[in-house]
């Protein structure tokens, strides 16, 4: 909402601060300034001048010179401004002088620009006549400028002035965010009223006197409302006899810095009020509305309507409607109708002034897709009790600005009048919630600036209507706090019981692993957690697989981001793809990410949702390599089992002779392997890739911190090598299962030294070798300790059909 | 005798004299001390002399022997030592060859800011605490203050998956749940992932991280909660970041505030950083609406407490001077190498 500070002053005429004191005080208590903009920005030394005379230039066909009055002396400026002639008062810059901008009026330099006085064609110039533009505002602010040329100030306007001040730009535009419980704040008045407190001031109010003929309105009009829990309040008011013209400049110059651009006198009035009590009206052309009747009612379903900007709108059965003896004329709180529009013909009119549910109307306008000014103030729920005197200060306006006659009387269905709420005051509990000792006289003086009385008997405050945001002690606390000031509340930390500070343990186990990966030369990505459902088809996944059962979000950004994904893998690849893209070499990337899986579709409770930890990488490196950083990570949480790792896994998207899946302690934890060139060619990765996934929530169970001690060896270690033949079919990890179950207690350890496929082994065959240690803790190993268990193991190649390499 | 044990004597600490190498002086040793050497065999020829002059030939045989040994031992210290220099001149490097560093991986900036985070609270005495990103509506908003057809449900643009499932949009659902599952005292924050459907651009992405905190005690204040984030503010920015608290409204707090901390690149004077106001808005607060505290099982009369919440990238983006929230999303290791 953007505001003149001149408008304010309008109602707090004693406020006098400077443009930045006004955003910091406001801003403290609670009305935030987002910034300001001074409209006399680069600005300087420009009077108002008359032209004495014009000639032609000599030497310029564009081009004349004038003779112009500034008051103290007459001056020569050459202009080539096609507008002007002898007589008119302009804005005239001095020589050293300052403008904001160019008369093209593009974006102002930020510095202005510097005027200074020269010769024009050999002829002298000692100033510059201004467009509107020059002058840092535009033709929205200030109708009445021509669209090429200088601005011809009003002719009663004194020679020699400050032509700023004349122009009104001596002022501040104030932005603010307001915040979406302070309705009351949507509004000049609210602000000011904010104003006056935040400064101690005196608010003054418009004070409206009553308007209207000696007519009757009833005599004129028929008004009902249908749906009453819908439009709370219905006021309206007529004019006749309109006459239509521009609304005084001063009027122009509120609306322009609101931002609004100025029409004539019985829009600006509409938009004027709307801007000043924050309540939208309506204007009806009162000859357009059949039987001279309006009905407040619902739409029915697959009615449309065009709104007055052309639009063919959809209605159904929620959309509340204005509608007279015979149709619909506009859509309520929102905008008006094509068929009942005023023009420049009207002669007499309605003014509509009402109070629509703000919950309705924001989801009709969400519907309509047809948000406007009118329906953002009615969004937020306004107070019923302003739409009357909204209407009445319309009506005063139009007598004041002479734009028609105002019929006497006002027509207004209000059946349940809103009343003024009531809070105990507490002030202990006030400030023991804030941490203050503020007297309970000045918390009072602070509410009776906004309009907070207090009843002394009942020790209630009484909470005024527009204050719909007040209903406990908590909320006046907070009227007391922004009053007394934020910044002099003091500063303490908690006291009370102590508590334990600390991760959870899954928050720990995923420190470790990020650890781990990050010890390996993996970095940490972030992808989102949703993605297009295209990504399956990129990863191979077939047609009716169960894992494309995603959650579906029902109103996406687009489609690249509708399902939750129940894969970690598109997010790992799409990050190495950017990679290998821009040629960034040996890439190594881990995410600590959910999935998402449903129990059911459509969703009914919320959706497993299961911590992956994936890891991927292309470069340097292997499946092993991969396998390595995983038994890393299990080694790092205290897994220090043998994980057993199953080739036969069947995951589309891997290599089906590279993959494993990894089981622990019998229970499936995740699953490595080389991406299926496929999916490389989709993501278009051009070198080989690989890829870890954990599913923490299957690892977590395994996992512990405990650590034990279990003494250095003092006994010596007796080596022994087993190099052999084994069928290539049989994977090592089964050779080194049988060394595990048969090496019984004085097996140390194994660790296989050779591996030959080739020209000196037997086809269909491979030569392994491991070197296997013994030890006991409590003895030196005799001979036949260890010749005993060499033969188990001897016996357990033999039963696999292994035989010794002779 | 006598004239044979000065000549041997002179002659073999000539040679000692003489010797460049370590090999050299064991060729001595066994001349002159070994078994069949010199000394050894005048100690032989012991038996021709004159049994009354034996101790006084064994003396001096004695003697010349401890002479050519301490001359040995003296010569071989002193040419070990030069072979050591030499040996240290040899394997002069250049110290300002690359280094050969271990290849490790990097945190993610959001990671790192969310540690820094965490151990300021953690050391506070707060547990941290995860919930679900896919969350009810009655946690995201209802219970939240925030009921059907509320204005600040637009102001959020929320994902739905049904009508009563959504993608949580903020962190705050957690309090809620910590309310309803734990007694007071209550010290938590809860870090994780939220969603708001905003286009992607260089500040806005649809999934982002907060931190939500929270404390319910008995005769918890607004002071407490400043003085609270205040504290965070300098650990995290800077012992010199001041704070300013400024009235504001979320539906779930009351009274509520917004925080700027001074900008910590201009010491608050006004820069580009901080457009020029000298402060930069970090995060939301208030004290816990007690209508949320009795809706979560809490007695408001008995209980009060503050909770707030902070945007992770946010703090990413302004501790290390990232200019676009898109790279936080785009894993260019590039980038994640520079954290």
């Amino acid at each position: 909402m953007n505001t003149a500070l001149s408008w304010i002053k309008a109602y707090v005429p004693d406020l006098d601060v400077t443009a930045q004191e006004y955003t910091d005080a406001m801003t403290l208590t609670g009305t935030k300034v987002e910034g300001f903009e001074c409209l006399d920005k680069n600005l300087e030394k420009i009077v108002v001048g008359q032209i004495v005379s014009i000639e032609r230039h000599p030497d310029a066909d564009k081009l004349i010179v004038c003779q112009v009055d500034i008051g103290k002396e007459t001056i020569q400026i050459v202009t080539g401004a096609p507008n002007v002639k002898a007589g008119d008062k302009i804005p005239v810059v001095l020589d050293g002088g300052k403008v904001a901008g160019g008369h093209d009026g593009g974006p102002l330099p930020e510095d202005g620009i510097r005027i200074k006085k020269g010769k024009l064609r050999g002829i002298d110039s000692n100033g510059m006549m201004c467009s509107i533009e020059e002058l840092g505002s535009d033709r929205n602010m200030y109708p009445d400028a021509p669209e090429l040329g200088i601005y011809i100030l009003p002719e009663d306007t004194p020679v020699g002035a400050d032509a700023i001040e004349v122009l009104g730009l001596h002022d501040v535009v104030f932005e603010y965010e307001i915040t979406s419980n302070r309705v009351d704040c949507y509004s000049v008045l609210g602000i000011a009223r904010e104003a006056a407190a935040t400064f101690n001031k005196t608010f003054h109010p418009p004070v409206i006197e009553p308007s209207g003929n000696d007519e009757d309105i009833n005599d004129y009009l028929k008004i009902s409302v249908e749906d009453t829990s819908l439009c709370k309040r219905y006021c309206a008011r007529m004019v006749k006899n309109i006459r239509l013209a521009p609304s005084p400049q001063w009027m122009q110059r509120r609306l322009a810095a609101s931002g609004i651009r100025p029409i004539n006198n019985i829009v600006d009035i509409t938009n004027y009020i709307m801007e000043e009590y924050g309540q939208p009206m309506h204007a009806f052309d009162y000859d357009l509305l059949a039987g001279h009747e309006i009905i407040v009612k619902c739409a029915k379903d697959g009615d449309t309507f065009q709104t007055l900007d052309g639009q063919l709108r959809k209605l159904d059965h929620t959309v509340l409607m204005i509608n007279d003896g015979e149709k619909e004329v506009g859509v309520a709180g929102i905008m008006g109708g094509e068929n009942s529009k005023i023009t420049d013909d009207v002669k007499t009119m309605v003014f509509e002034c009402a109070t629509f549910d703000g919950t309705n109307i924001r989801l009709s306008a969400k519907k309509l897709g047809l948000r406007t000014d009118a329906s953002g103030k009615y969004e937020k729920g306004l107070d019923p009790n302003i739409a009357e005197e909204a209407v009445n200060r319309a009506c005063q306006l139009v007598e004041e600005l002479g734009a028609g006659e105002v019929v006497g009387g006002m027509i207004d269905i209000y059946p349940v009048k809103a009343e003024e709420s009531r809070v105990k005051f507490e002030p202990q509990k006030i400030n023991r919630l804030l941490g203050t000792e503020i007297a309970p006289e000045t918390m009072l003086e602070y509410f009776k600036r906004i309009d907070l009385s207090y009843d002394e008997t009942a020790s209630e405050v009484v909470v005024p209507t527009w204050r719909q945001d007040i209903h406990c002690m908590a909320d006046l606390a907070e009227e007391a706090a922004r009053f007394y000031g934020y910044d002099k509340i003091g500063t303490t930390l908690p006291t009370g019981e102590a508590t334990t500070g600390k991760l959870s343990y899954k928050l720990r186990i995923e420190e470790a692993a990020r650890e781990v990966a990050e010890y390996c030369g993996f970095s940490q990505g972030m992808t989102y957690s949703f993605e297009s459902p295209k990504v399956y088809d990129r990863l191979n996944i077939p047609g009716e697989d169960a894992i494309r059962d995603a959650i579906v979000i029902s109103n996406p950004l687009g489609e690249d981001f509708s399902i939750m994904r129940t894969l970690p893998l598109n997010g790992i690849l799409t990050s190495l793809a950017t990679n290998y893209n821009r040629r960034n070499k040996n890439v190594r990337l881990y995410e600590m990410a959910n999935v998402y899986l449903p129990e059911s579709l459509p969703l009914t409770k919320l959706p497993d949702e299961r911590l992956q930890f994936t890891l991927g990488f292309y470069g340097d490196g292997d499946f092993y390599t991969m396998k390595g950083v995983v038994e890393e990570f299990l080694d790092k949480v205290g897994m220090y089992k043998r994980p057993h790792y199953a080739a036969e896994v069947k995951k589309p998207f891997l290599h089906p002779g590279r993959q494993a899946e990894i089981a622990y302690e019998g229970r499936c934890i995740g699953y490595l392997g080389e991406v299926h060139p496929d999916v490389l060619d989709n993501y278009k990765i051009g070198e080989k890739a690989y890829v870890a996934v954990l599913d923490m929530p299957s690892v977590i169970p395994f996992t512990s911190f405990d650590r034990k001690y279990t003494g250095i060896a003092k006994y010596p270690a007796v080596t022994r090598d087993l190099s052999m033949v084994v069928p290539k079919e049989i994977p090592v990890g089964e050779i080194e299962e049988m060394i595990e179950q048969r090496g019984g207690k004085i097996l140390e350890g194994y660790e296989l030294f050779d591996l030959y496929e080739g020209s000196q082994i037997l086809a269909g065959f491979k030569s392994v070798a491991y070197s296997i240690t013994f030890r006991a803790q409590d003895h030196t190993l005799e001979e036949k300790e260890v010749t005993g268990v060499m033969n188990k193991l001897l016996n357990g190649l033999k039963g696999m059909g292994i035989e010794l390499r002779a | 005798m006598k004239e044979q044990l000065e000549k041997i004597k002179s002659e073999a600490l000539a040679r000692i004299d003489a010797s460049d190498a370590l090999e050299k002086l064991n060729d001595i040793r066994v001349a002159y001390l070994g078994k069949k050497g010199e000394l050894t065999s005048v100690l032989k020829s012991m038996k021709d002399v004159a049994p009354e002059d034996r101790p006084k030939v064994g003396q001096m045989v004695n003697d010349v022997r401890a002479q050519i040994e301490a001359k040995l031992e003296e010569t071989k210290q002193a040419l070990a030592k030069r072979a050591r220099e030499e040996q240290m001149k040899r394997e002069v490097i250049d110290v300002t060859l690359p280094a050969k560093k271990a290849v490790t991986g990097h945190s993610h900036p959001n990671t790192i800011a969310l540690k820094e985070v965490e151990r300021i609270f953690v050391g506070m005495g707060y547990e941290v605490v995860e919930g679900p990103e896919v969350e009810y509506d009655v946690y995201n908003f209802e219970k939240l203050n925030i009921p059907k057809g509320h204005p600040a449900r637009d102001e959020q643009d929320t994902f739905y998956i049904s009508d009563t499932i959504l993608l949580r949009s903020q962190t705050s659902p957690v309090q809620v749940r910590t309310m309803e599952t734990r007694k007071p005292p209550i010290r938590m924050i809860a870090p994780g992932r939220v969603f708001r459907s905003d286009e992607v651009d260089a500040t806005h992405s649809p999934s982002f991280h907060q931190i939500e905190g929270l404390v319910i005690d008995k005769n918890i204040t607004l002071a407490d909660l400043k003085g609270t984030l205040a504290e965070f503010a300098r650990e995290l920015f800077g012992e010199d970041t001041k704070v300013k608290f400024r009235p504001h409204h979320f539906p779930f707090t009351e009274p509520s505030a917004e925080v700027d901390v001074s900008c910590f690149k201009c010491g608050g004077k006004g820069c580009r950083f901080c457009k020029g106001s000298g402060w930069i808005e970090i995060l939301g607060c208030g004290m816990v609406h007690p209508h949320v505290l009795e809706m979560c099982g809490i007695d408001p009369e008995e209980y009060s407490g503050f909770a707030f919440g902070v945007g992770l990238e946010r703090i990413a983006l302004l501790k290390y001077e990232i200019d676009d929230m898109r790279l936080l999303y785009e894993n260019d290791i590039r980038f994640l190498k520079q954290f």
